[in-house]
């Protein structure tokens, strides 16, 4: 019964194979992304802060949408509004999938941004960006958990004074999974592209 | 009451102006808008200056009855840090421009007297170097504008560092 000895290890290495496809399936295939790939090496998002309609929320009430988190302050007018400004860009080049996706912008300026001022700067930008504030501690937890960074810079004469901050955008899954990086200079088509995918995908349900 | 001396030192100064034209003569303004935030929050104001001269321009500053305060700033990136500072001077090149572009040098305008709208326009009076001035006609745009809205550049598809680099366009 040659055959036999001869199909018992195919037989076993179809099912190995297979098995392994449908594991790769269920844990999601890796993406095409074409920014910084970070999955699996950086942390879920979580955090505790206050939106800008005042309400206590936390990294959970996020879940289910794609997440854009980016760190700034009001009292930025140059680099922060741009930045908002192309994420709102690429947003409407989303259309309705956009709908599916929030863009955080947390406060570096714990002393100046109140729920309100942030309420009025985000909705400037796009009806789905969501300010987000909270004291220096929490801040600081949700900055360092990203290895990002911000600094007070000495206030001048009449009392105002700048935050340099990281300016990197970190892109969340539906599940909260820390998925790409997007620097400054990243191309816009790739940011939507990447977007696309986490947005498309079951892979995140 | 024509003294000779004052005849003489008006004539002079003709002269003078005449054979050397200003900074603020060599220097044309364009594309100058503002990008507008929400209550009285500090905005940033840009514009392209082009230089028809034979020596560099420095532009150090600007005034405006509107904003109290105004400074030349900079924005600058290094390490993944986004960092703004301010600077004495912006040069522009002889036969050369300089641009005041998003993410780069720009304008910090502070404490309006009363609201700035998009669609407002705002004059803002440009300081150079040697002292001559040059006022302009700055466009309120709304806080998502990317540029001043006047078909200077295609955004149909921007690139997220558009405006990163000074001389880009």
């Amino acid at each position: 019964m040659k055959p036999r000895h001869w199909l018992r290890p195919a037989l076993l290495f179809l099912l190995l194979a297979a098995g392994l496809l449908l594991g790769g399936c269920h844990r999601g295939e890796p993406l095409p992304f074409r920014l910084t790939n970070i999955s699996g090496h950086m942390p879920d998002l979580d955090f505790k802060l206050t939106d800008d309609s005042g309400k206590a929320v936390t990294g959970a009430d996020y879940r289910g949408k794609v997440v854009l988190l980016y760190f700034g302050y009001t009292h930025c007018p140059d680099v922060c509004p741009l930045t908002l400004a192309q994420l709102h860009v690429v947003m409407q080049r989303l259309g309705p999938l956009a709908d599916g996706a929030r863009i955080l912008f947390v406060s570096v300026d714990p002393a100046r941004d109140t729920p309100a001022i942030m309420h009025a700067y985000v909705n400037a930008f796009d009806k789905r960006a969501v300010g987000l504030v909270g004291d220096a501690r929490s801040v600081e937890a949700l900055s360092k958990r990203y290895r990002s960074a911000f600094t007070r810079e000495p206030s001048s004469a009449d009392g105002t004074y700048e935050v340099s901050h990281s300016s990197a955008i970190y892109v969340f899954d539906r599940d909260g999974r820390a998925r790409v990086l997007a620097t400054p200079s990243a191309s816009q088509d790739d940011l939507v592209h990447d977007l696309h995918l986490l947005l498309d995908t079951g892979a995140t349900p | 009451m024509k003294s000779p001396t004052l005849s003489l030192l008006l004539s002079g100064l003709l002269l003078a102006g005449g054979a050397h034209a200003t900074d603020a003569d060599h220097i044309r303004a364009s594309h100058a808008w503002i990008r507008v935030l929400p209550g009285a929050l500090p905005a940033g104001a840009y514009v392209t200056l082009e230089n028809d001269g034979e020596q560099p321009v420095a532009l150090r500053g600007a005034g405006s009855t509107v904003y109290a305060e105004v400074m030349l700033h900079q924005s600058s990136r290094a390490g993944g840090m986004s960092r703004m500072s301010m600077v004495d001077a912006l040069n522009v090149p002889a036969h050369g421009k300089a641009e005041l572009a998003p993410a780069g040098y720009h304008l910090m305008l502070m404490q309006p007297n009363a609201p700035v709208k998009p669609g407002d326009t705002v004059t803002l009076t440009l300081q150079f170097g040697d002292g001559s001035t040059l006022a302009t006609d700055f466009i309120a745009r709304p806080a998502n504008a990317l540029d001043a809205g006047d078909g200077h550049a295609d955004h149909a598809m921007p690139a997220m560092d558009h405006g990163a680099m000074p001389h880009g366009h």
